[in-house]
């Protein structure tokens, strides 16, 4: 069996979320063997995270370089090619930096590459079997992956639940010097901040959430009535964004803000994966739409197929009159 | 700027009416319309408003058969110069990384200074393009949503979370996939097809391109198995009855959940 | 001391004798208009061209009914009674006014006297009367003379100018009969007498105690004022908005006599060499055709299409008034009376916005308003056909017509699911529809096209046309799945290719089925099988269907269970205003006995558009209001508390309108069919 490492994404010092759901991912492909964590990165805040990881991880491999300072994927591409032995098992979770990173770090480590996966089996022999999705999240498949020369695996956001697991005692292995000279022909500039709206959705225990079933414009107010009614706030999905009904700053997803709201009521919302990435948290995830096969009633706690449109209103009036 | 734009014929799935064909191992294809993948289509209007800017020519190319000429030639009605069909039978079966190869092979035959491709495709792996710059060492950059053209580099904007965006320098040749409302694509109709109707799509294979066993099943390291319906699970408990049955069910859920005060 | 009143001929004007003078003024003054006239033809010649020049007979008809009958005048009572009245005054004094010119050369010291004298005077003070109420109406300003900041400085000034420069020609005209009758009156000489009253008559009652000198003199200077006063709004009137006193009788004369279609891509270009044609639809002032151009110097400023418009009077950036105008001005600018021409300049972007010109629902208020028959849905077609050509589409329309082409229908939904709504069990129980599928033959056809098909509301309608229909034994059948929208909509966001390649399909899909008639619930769909179409059966709208039964007898309406309720009809824009269709609905309702019904305040022609239909639905403009929202609150000022109408889009912005303005409860919106059901049932 390959070695498995769990490259870890960080900010300011503290690892992401994410990391605990790798380590989830490695223990489905090996129950035997505790991954590897990667941490790139620089200075202090570097080895704090080092630092974080050693409860979860048997150990840790710090790749330290002031190029990485700021995480360049690129960089971290070719920092990782040159301390990785060939033929590991690399686990990186499928968000901005994941997919920028790891499809190119699959071809220099001449690896198969699994992205975006939901489930993991145990290899049996070379063949690793994978559980992918296809069509908006409309159809599942099952995947094969020659792992010979090893494999690169993206792991969707939420897809592995963290186990408990009891401290591993981790130990911090510096790999620094493996990296040498990085150079590459994109160089990061700045973050630009995302404007923010006049409401920060992320404060609200009550999301009233609306896709693209709320049809146009005009309609918004339907659900901003109810979200008054609640005492929450009105969010939304990409497609809304899209089409300028709502300012970015309202839109819950991947590429959009992260919330944890106590509940959530997904109105004439499909259910994209990465919408749903952007919530967080477990809340109770009401679900209505006019479709009854929609993907988003997977994941709901209470569903009614209905058309938001007629349903919202006459929430809202129920509940006033309370 | 000479850019060459990777697009993909797929099917609509708009309407969430993908189910599985009745042998199980396929999707059920036939009532399915496709089209190029908006994201390409994106990726195409970002070109042709480059080389509107500051001239060049924009080529697309598709790797596939017969059936994908009609997305090339509905980018070319948009204001691609040319098309260009990578297509053999030896292609079958092949992996992101086998698409990658071929695509490789063609960007090898040309002078290209800039490859566009979408961010991702129906298969949702967003990977073709990263492979690609890193067959070709050319520098890469995913989910772009802005272009600024410098001298021999571009400045350009990533879509990260939150909405912020990650503002970058990246030198050319280089590869990028492109998010989708990076800008407005223009309409293109049946006229405009029919005008291009004539134009001749070249057709590359295996040979042509020089691509030996790159591609294909053989060289394949990713295989689909199967598909299957997402299993239930518990799902969703879904509330029955009357309008106001359910809306009475829903407030009590909403109370005992902390979303009604 | 002289003994007679000298003609203007044979005085002298400051050492010029008056025949000498006179030539000259007569003669370079025709000529000046001569020139500024073939300048401004210039670029009509080269329009685009426009076969105006057949049914010569018809043509004459509405020339009668609309020039010389100013049939659309009193729609605005007021303003129309003064236009009138001087109108009549300007076609009396033709003759009069030719005379008057004609003497400061031939020598006789006045015009004709008898019968015509008279009543010439007697027109020409009636002008002067109009000419001053028209001057205080103007500057009391009636609202829809307002012009806009955005469209630059009003046009108060040169509009009083112009209005005091005829007074003046006619106050100059009176003098002059008026000295020659003083003049002789006071040697004593015969002279006729003046019609009383008249301008002319006051006129000579005020120089009674002038000198005979002064009264030679004003009897010549008025003669010179007139002539030059005459000359100069001639070749003046070519620049503004009076133009319209000499292409009025054109611009109606070769007015569309074709309702309810659009004109093709190119005259003389028939469908199957369209693809030769290398631009598509106006982009350039010179791609309009030569009438469209002669409807821009037609357009009399008096915003009464504006005042009609609804998308202008919800705010959207569309105002046809201004939309002709500013053409005008663009020609004026860009072919110049002095200077070279130069076309070339893009209209979109220069002159008109993109979105001034999605805004048109295409109801054609402004073309069932305007007196001088100026015709705006072709120019707005054209121009939209020019952005399609150009790809540039709004992104919101772009997905309803990428649907449209792949799957016939503009909310992407499956070709397989569109007879869905003729298969729900409750339905088919009670009601039996035949789906053709392309199979099946039809002797009544229900064309049911795409909203009626797909909307899960309006599906409804489908649903109570097919029972009203069966109830009273017609067999009928539903292309299926083989029916594709009727593209009437398409061709009127100027994508005309998707338009041709819809109407093939359909053409064959109805000829296929051998349907002896085909009977719909959709005005749009309506209009474009009777108008776009070619070689149809013979197509019926439900309401003139259910009417026609009525009259005969074969209907039994039952009476209203609950007549508390006020009923108001709102007319579809294509069926009533495109298709004159506006007492059958109401001979309908009216026959439902119980049925209180009022009228609104904008009905029948004057209906008030509810929004738009078809594509309209996908295109989201900028505006202060829903036309909707408007309408609604019409039926309620009017008593109503449910509004009837009879078209599914009307009936989804209703519905729509409803809710935004907070109506639920206060009103409800019910199709005819949907009410005629319920009372056949």
């Amino acid at each position: 069996m390959a070695r498995i490492f769990a490259y870890i994404v960080h900010k300011g010092g503290v690892a992401d979320d994410s990391a605990a759901e790798l380590a989830a991912a490695a223990g489905k492909i090996d129950s035997a063997q505790t991954p590897t964590a990667v941490v790139a990165g620089w200075g202090p805040n570097c080895d704090a995270v080092c630092d974080s990881l050693r409860t979860r991880f048997a150990e840790v491999w710090r790749i330290a370089h002031e190029s990485l300072a700021y995480p360049n994927p690129e960089l971290v591409r070719k920092a990782l090619v040159r301390v990785l032995p060939a033929g590991s098992i690399v686990l990186i979770p499928h968000t901005h930096f994941g997919t920028d990173l790891a499809p190119g770090l699959s071809i220099k480590m001449n690896a198969a590459y699994a992205p975006d996966v939901l489930d993991i089996e145990s290899p049996r022999g070379t063949m690793l079997r994978v559980v992918r999705q296809e069509y908006g999240g409309q159809v599942n498949a099952h995947f094969c992956c020659d792992v010979s020369t090893g494999v690169v695996i993206t792991i969707r956001p939420g897809a592995f639940k963290p186990a408990e697991t009891a401290p591993a005692g981790g130990v911090i292995v510096d790999q620094s010097a493996g990296v040498g000279q990085l150079t590459s022909g994109r160089r990061y500039l700045e973050t630009i901040a995302a404007e923010t709206g006049d409401v920060d959705i992320t404060r609200y225990p009550v999301l009233v959430s609306i896709g693209r079933g709320i049809e146009e414009r005009e309609n918004v107010a339907i659900a901003q009535d109810l979200a008054d009614a609640l005492g929450g706030a009105v969010s939304c999905s990409r497609p809304v964004v899209d089409a300028k009904w709502m300012e970015k700053s309202r839109q819950v997803g991947s590429s959009g803000q992260t919330v944890k709201p106590k509940v959530y009521l997904a109105c004439g919302i499909s259910g994209s994966f990465q919408h749903l990435a952007g919530i967080k948290g477990s809340p109770f995830i009401v679900a209505i739409n006019k479709n009854p096969n929609a993907p988003i009633f997977r994941v709901a706690d209470v569903g009614i197929a209905a058309d938001i449109l007629e349903f919202l209103p006459e929430l809202t009036a129920r509940i006033r009159e309370r | 700027m000479e850019i060459l734009v990777c697009a993909r014929r797929v099917p609509d799935t708009s309407e969430d009416d993908i189910e599985l064909n009745e042998a199980g191992d396929d999707i059920a294809r036939d009532g399915l319309v496709y089209s190029v993948n908006e994201p390409d289509n994106y990726a195409v209007e970002e070109a042709l408003n480059i080389v509107e800017r500051d001239g060049g020519t924009v080529t697309v190319v598709t790797v596939g058969g017969d059936e994908d000429e009609e997305i090339l030639r509905r980018e070319m009605a948009m204001g691609a110069k040319s098309g260009v069909l990578l297509s053999d039978d030896a292609f079958a079966g092949s992996d992101g990384r086998g698409i990658a190869a071929i695509l490789a092979a063609f960007v090898k035959k040309g002078h290209y200074n800039l490859i566009l491709t979408g961010v991702q495709a129906e298969d949702g792996a967003a990977q073709v393009g990263g492979m690609l710059a890193a067959l070709l060492d050319y520098p890469f950059a995913s989910l772009v949503n802005s272009i600024e053209i410098l001298h021999g580099k571009l400045k350009i904007g990533r879509e990260i979370e939150g909405g912020n965006k990650e503002m970058n320098e990246i030198d050319l040749p280089c590869v990028l996939s492109i998010q989708t409302g990076i800008n407005e694509p223009r309409y293109v109709g049946m006229r405009g097809i029919r005008q291009v109707a004539s134009l001749p799509i070249p057709t590359l294979g295996a040979a042509d391109l020089g691509v030996n066993g790159d591609a294909g099943a053989n060289a394949a390291k990713v295989r689909r198995a199967d598909y299957f319906m997402p299993p239930l699970g518990k799902g969703a408990e879904m509330l029955e009855g009357s309008t106001e049955g359910i809306v009475d069910s829903l407030i009590e859920l909403l109370k005992a959940k902390g979303g009604l005060n | 001391m002289a003994t007679t009143i000298q003609s203007p001929a044979e005085a002298t004007f400051w050492f010029i004798q008056g025949r000498i003078l006179f030539w000259i003024v007569n003669l370079l003054g025709s000529a000046c208009f001569a020139y500024i006239l073939a300048k401004r033809m210039r670029p009509l010649l080269r329009g685009q061209r426009d076969p105006r020049f057949d049914r010569p007979l018809i043509r004459l008809g509405r020339l009668l009914q609309f020039w010389f009958g100013q049939w659309r005048h009193p729609r605005y009572l007021g303003a129309g009674i003064v236009h009138i009245l001087f109108f009549a005054g300007f076609l009396v004094l033709v003759v009069h006014t030719i005379e008057l010119l004609a003497l400061g050369t031939s020598g006789s010291p006045v015009a004709a006297g008898g019968l015509y004298g008279a009543i010439s005077d007697y027109a020409a003070t009636v002008v002067f009367l109009c000419m001053i109420v028209a001057m205080v109406r103007r500057l009391l300003h009636p609202a829809r003379y307002a012009v806009p900041a955005r469209y630059g400085r009003a046009h108060t000034a040169d509009a009083i100018f112009l209005l005091a420069l005829i007074a003046v020609l006619m106050a100059a005209d009176s003098l002059f009969e008026a000295g020659y009758a003083a003049g002789h009156w006071q040697r004593h000489l015969p002279a006729a007498p003046l019609p009383v009253f008249s301008l002319p008559w006051m006129l000579q009652g005020a120089l009674a105690r002038a000198s005979f000198a002064l009264v030679a003199n004003l009897y010549l200077g008025a003669y010179l004022a007139h002539e030059l006063a005459f000359f100069f709004l001639l070749c003046y009137r070519p620049f503004g908005i009076q133009f319209h006193v000499e292409t009025s009788l054109f611009s109606v004369y070769f007015a569309n006599l074709d309702r309810g279609t659009v004109k093709p891509v190119r005259w003389g270009v028939p469908d199957a060499r369209l693809d030769e044609v290398k631009s598509f639809g106006v982009k350039t002032f010179e791609d309009f055709t030569w009438k469209h151009m002669l409807d821009f110097y037609s357009c009399a400023d008096c915003g009464r299409c504006s005042d009609q418009c609804p998308a202008n009077t919800v705010g959207r950036p569309l105002s046809p008034r201004f939309l002709t105008i500013k053409a005008r001005d663009y020609s004026f600018q860009h072919f110049p009376v002095w200077g070279s021409a130069h076309n070339g300049d893009r209209l979109i972007g220069g002159i008109y916005s993109e979105d001034e010109i999605w805004s048109c629902t295409t109801c054609g208020a402004c073309e069932a308003e305007c007196p001088l028959l100026v015709e705006y849905i072709d120019k707005i077609v054209d121009l939209r056909r020019g952005m399609v050509d150009d790809g540039n589409v709004p992104q919101s329309l772009q997905k309803a017509l990428q649907s449209l082409e792949s799957r016939g229908n503009p909310f992407g939904k499956a070709e397989k699911k569109r007879a869905d709504w003729a298969r729900a069990k409750d339905f088919v129980q009670t009601c039996s529809v035949r789906i053709a599928n392309g199979n099946a033959p039809a002797d009544t056809l229900y064309f049911v096209d795409s909203i009626t098909s797909y909307d899960d509301r309006i599906q409804s309608i489908g649903r109570a046309t097919a029972k009203i229909l069966n109830r009273s034994g017609e067999n009928i059948s539903i292309l299926g799945t083989v029916e594709k929208d009727s593209g009437h909509d398409v061709r009127r966001f100027g994508e005309e290719t998707l338009f041709m390649a819809l109407r093939e399909h359909n053409t064959a899909a109805i000829h296929a089925s051998g349907a002896q008639r085909v009977v719909t619930s959709d005005p749009h769909a309506y209009n474009a099988l009777k108008h776009d179409y070619r070689n149809m059966p013979p197509v019926e709208h439900i309401s003139e269907w259910i009417a026609r039964k009525v009259r005969a007898g074969g209907m039994k309406l039952h009476a209203l269970e609950n007549d508390g309720d006020v009923y108001a009809y709102h007319d579809p824009c294509y069926l009533g205003r495109h298709n004159g269709i506006y007492d059958a609905p109401r001979e309908v309702l009216d026959a439902i006995p119980g049925l209180r019904r009022v009228e609104m305040r904008r009905s029948r022609d004057r209906s008030f558009c509810c929004g738009g239909g078809g594509l309209a639905l996908f295109y989201e403009p900028k505006e202060d209001q829903r036309m909707g929202v408007k309408r609604v609150q019409m039926a309620a000022e009017a008593g109503a508390n449910v509004i009837v109408t009879a078209c599914p889009f009307c009936m989804v912005n209703m519905e729509d309108a409803i809710k935004v303005a907070g109506m639920e409860g206060k009103m409800t919106a019910i199709d005819l069919t949907e009410l005629v059901e319920k009372q056949t049932r």
